[in-house]
């Protein structure tokens, strides 16, 4: 299933708010914990690396391990600075990236 | 003047009589108000069991990871497939429209086949005598995306199916699955969601066993799936062989529990621990 992802982020803000974020991801997660029925290791592939962009400055990243659920959901604060684009990148072990994006209005 | 004194004794002594007994209700209990939409008389929703963390992923649409699927079935409503060129919207057009109430309505007796056919199975018809589109596999991503969408359409909606008329036979086999021990731990269905709901076993709370939320995102699977995996882990669990999804005697067991819950609203797409 082609992973897909969907982002919250307030249509617009004032200059200076603090604004809620709030993302999922569809993606297995897959721990490398697992064996399949033949009883081989299941090779890991998580979701190891998540950015935030806003207008092309990185304003927060994270760094994933193993244990973290399927389908993540993962929401945080910035700081509205300024109007313009804020994009999402989730980085998996295979180096797939999923991409979103939205648009903000700050006045 | 007098009634509100009157009143404000009432809630008094309701308080007085609240705090003798040592019994409060637990937060998630059916007396909270945010729950009264999952209950129906004696009827409660898998909701009204689940920790508040499970609800509150449920609550929010957007936080509710089901929608990775629904939005798929969206999607595929709309694609046309098999050689006849047909996509569903070719004859249903709408969803919001066409299937509004629908899902709540199966299972459901279908004459052509002279037997019971659940939602799943009457997309496949669909599939196979309409669009000339092969079968989709049972638990398969779109299957359980399409099965999705089109219960979702009835959220809210009274389960209603129908137990009379040609389904009673069926029924009558649902309900003697429902009643009859199986497997190692000779359980019946009604041990566990009859005779002891709301009970725990170890660390469980048993519920209702309603079908009202399904297909459900279960926390335990990491993802959307049918009721009748979840039947063949209630199955497992009580270390009986479990029957393959699809089969007669799993739609039969659907309409008997679906009847059960005849009456609460659907829920679909839940979130389940």
């Amino acid at each position: 299933m082609a992973a897909s992802a969907k982002v919250r982020v307030p249509a617009t803000a004032k200059k200076g708010e603090v604004i809620e974020i709030k993302t999922q991801v569809q993606h297995e997660m897959e721990s490398g914990q697992r064996k399949d029925a033949a009883g081989k290791a299941i090779p890991r592939q998580i979701i190891n690396k998540f950015v935030c962009k806003y207008n092309g400055a990185e304003v927060f990243a994270s760094d994933w391990h193993p244990a973290i659920s399927a389908n993540p959901y993962l929401s945080f604060f910035i700081t509205a600075t300024e109007s313009g684009k804020i994009e999402f990148f989730w980085t998996d072990d295979k180096g797939e990236v999923t991409k979103a994006e939205a648009e903000i209005k700050v006045s | 003047m007098k009634r509100a004194v009157l009143t404000a004794t009432l809630i008094g002594a309701a308080a007085w009589l609240a705090a003798c007994t040592d019994e409060q209700p637990a937060s998630g209990h059916p007396t909270d108000p945010k729950m009264a939409k999952y209950v129906v008389g004696k009827l409660r929703t898998g909701y009204t069991y689940a920790e508040p963390e499970t609800r509150a992923i449920q609550d929010d649409d957007f936080n509710n990871p089901s929608f990775f699927w629904v939005d798929r079935g969206k999607e595929i409503w709309s694609k046309a497939e098999g050689t006849a060129g047909k996509s569903c919207a070719s004859c249903h057009g709408e969803a919001e429209k066409s299937m509004k109430g629908v899902g709540a309505t199966y299972p459901k007796y279908f004459a052509p086949k002279g037997k019971l056919v659940n939602l799943e199975q009457r997309i496949n018809i669909c599939r196979t005598e309409q669009m000339k589109a092969p079968e989709w596999k049972y638990e398969s991503t779109e299957l359980l995306a399409m099965t999705g969408y089109v219960k979702m359409q009835s959220r809210d909606l009274p389960v209603n199916v129908a137990i009379d008329g040609p389904a009673a036979p069926f029924f009558e086999k649902g309900k003697a699955f429902y009643y009859e021990r199986r497997g190692l731990n000779d359980l019946a269905c009604k041990h566990c969601h009859v005779d002891n709901e709301g009970n725990y076993i170890r660390a469980e709370l048993l519920s209702q066993g309603q079908s009202n939320g399904f297909p459900t995102y279960r926390l335990k699977w990491q993802k959307f799936g049918s009721l009748h995996r979840r039947m063949a882990g209630c199955n497992e669990e009580i270390r009986a062989e479990p029957f393959p999804m699809g089969s007669d005697e799993y739609v039969n067991l659907e309409l008997y529990v679906a009847w059960r819950g005849n009456g609460l609203p659907v829920e679909t797409p839940s979130v389940r621990k």
